[in-house]
């Protein structure tokens, strides 16, 4: 797959009005990749920048990024070596243990992930593991609230890159720890809905290491030359598969050395 | 079941092991065995390894996890019977030529320091009576054509238990949390797939506490020093010739294992 830049501004605002608008009021669309096939990944982050604009330019405060597609086998589903990322704003936060209302998404879905706070800037490319975990404050338990806006969560790469990564809402909350004081790699998951185990695994399932999925997300951003700010939260993708959710249920990720955390759904 | 079709199908899976070869699924012969003849069955086949010189080291308990139970049915684990036979060290090679058509599975072993006699045992009795726990791989062999098994097939094969390596960290289980503790399985160099000690029966120590409460209403011993393969927390990996796994289990430690020559099939 090519990655030079295919669309012109003005498709670029077109098609970033689209995912906005999906994204407010919480309608599924077809894959934008159906009316632009040459669409690239570099598209798909052109569009995602301007949304990220559009929604600063409103008074949203950007909080930090989320890598996504980050184990091997969602990395093989969509024929792709490196993962994606989108960008978390003040907006998408949900208290712990929070009711999180699902009429304004379309189909969400939970994963649980090691979330890092960052206390220096990181700068691409060339970023390593060891560089992350020497710029991380500490790190986190945190659900994601997935909702693709594509229809049927049908999506390829550079459509999903648009749609921000699927990003909707996220929860932090358990104990925080310093980086250094756990096995970030071992790290064990269980995730809960209703009281039944739904979804487990180890940390490892991120990239071999959570890590090496946030040295990646900075390196993807240098090359849109940016970097990340110091006093960023950043979600290194998802442990275990997506769970999907609707009104009444509840949910708890407890993660091994970093508590639990959790939140329930209302409609 | 009568008692001569009893130790006829023992003495079979006894003979189907010991030549290395499998036989037809026995639910396939016999419509209607029970999972008490399936035990009947196992301790017959068990008593002929004893009888050749092999000693009894400890218990496996198999079929912990909800996909495994859902595949074959079953709501409730299995067990088999350890043997000194089945024993690797750590840093030893797995003979693949002494197996059929193994596969590998990544656990976490307990040793006991006390008796632990059901029923009544609790989950919180078997951190009370553990010694130690330890990284582990259970190499799982079937003595089955295929691996057709259903639940009464693998008990009567003694759990499809093959031979087990013990990784030589020891944890203290008051000190780990074993419930939450997150499972790595190498392969090769390579990540294979995550697990977590949640996966066997909500908690390792649920499994052994359904053992000891199992084992005591069937009046078999269940004694300190022995070790107990708590339930796999891992995918199934096939192994072949020069294959090498790792298991991690998080807060504790690795057990390394390699793989040498042929198996059966």
């Amino acid at each position: 797959m090519s990655n030079e830049l295919t669309l012109s501004r003005e498709d670029i605002v077109r098609l970033c009005e689209r995912v906005e608008g999906a994204q407010r009021r919480a309608y599924a669309i077809p894959k934008l990749t159906d009316e632009y096939p040459a669409m690239t990944v570099a598209d798909g982050y052109a569009v995602q920048a301007e949304l990220r604009r559009r929604y600063l330019a409103q008074g949203h405060k950007l909080v930090g990024w989320k890598a996504g597609l980050t184990s091997k086998a969602k990395m093989q589903q969509m024929g792709v070596n490196v993962p994606s990322i989108g960008f978390l704003t003040d907006r998408m936060a949900r208290p712990e243990n929070s009711a999180v209302k699902t009429s304004d998404m379309v189909h969400p879905r939970v994963e649980c992930e090691v979330a890092f706070v960052t206390r220096k800037t990181l700068k691409g490319p060339g970023c390593t593991r060891q560089d992350v975990l020497d710029a991380t404050d500490y790190v986190l338990p945190a659900i994601e609230i997935i909702d693709s806006r594509f229809s049927g969560f049908k999506f390829d790469l550079p459509s999903v890159i648009a749609d921000n990564g699927s990003s909707a809402r996220y929860v932090g909350g358990g104990r925080a720890r310093y980086p250094g004081d756990v096995d970030l790699r071992t790290l064990g998951v269980v995730l809960e809905k209703n009281g039944e185990m739904v979804a487990m695994g180890a940390s490892a399932a991120v990239l071999g290491h959570p890590a090496d999925a946030i040295a990646l997300l900075v390196d993807i951003l240098a090359e849109q030359g940016e970097e990340l700010p110091a006093g960023s939260f950043v979600m290194s993708g998802g442990i275990t598969e997506a769970i999907a959710v609707k009104p009444g249920d509840s949910v708890v990720a407890r993660f091994q050395e970093l508590g639990s955390v959790s939140v329930r759904f209302v409609e | 079941m009568d008692d001569s079709k009893i130790k006829r199908y023992g003495d079979e899976l006894y003979e189907a092991w010991l030549a290395r070869r499998t036989v037809p699924p026995l639910l396939e012969r016999e419509p209607d065995i029970t999972i008490e003849d399936a035990y009947k069955i196992q301790s017959r086949m068990m008593e002929r390894r004893i009888q050749a010189g092999e000693t009894v080291v400890g218990k496996k308990i198999g079929v912990t996890s909800k996909p495994v139970q859902d595949f074959l049915g079953v709501f409730q684990p299995d067990f088999g019977v350890l043997t000194s036979g089945m024993v690797y060290r750590e840093g030893e090679t797995i003979d693949l030529g002494k197996l059929i058509q193994p596969k590998a599975e990544a656990e976490l072993a307990f040793v006991l320091k006390e008796d632990l006699v059901g029923p009544g045992i609790t989950a919180m009795d078997v951190i009370r009576a553990t010694d130690y726990v330890a990284p582990c791989f259970e190499i799982v062999d079937s003595r089955i054509t295929d691996w057709k098994i259903k639940i009464q097939d693998t008990v009567a094969d003694n759990a499809s238990c093959g031979v087990y390596v013990i990784g030589e960290t020891r944890g203290d289980p008051r000190k780990l949390d074993i419930t939450l503790a997150g499972m790595v399985l190498e392969k090769n160099g390579e990540l294979h797939s995550t697990g977590v000690g949640a996966a066997v029966q909500g908690s390792p120590a649920n499994a052994v506490a359904w053992l000891a409460n199992t084992l005591g209403s069937l009046g078999i011993p269940f004694r300190a020093g022995e070790v107990i393969l708590s339930g796999s927390q891992s995918a199934l990996v096939p192994v072949v010739d020069g294959d090498e796994l790792v298991c991690t289990v998080g807060g504790l430690g690795s057990c390394r294992v390699k793989f040498a020559g042929r198996s059966a099939v």
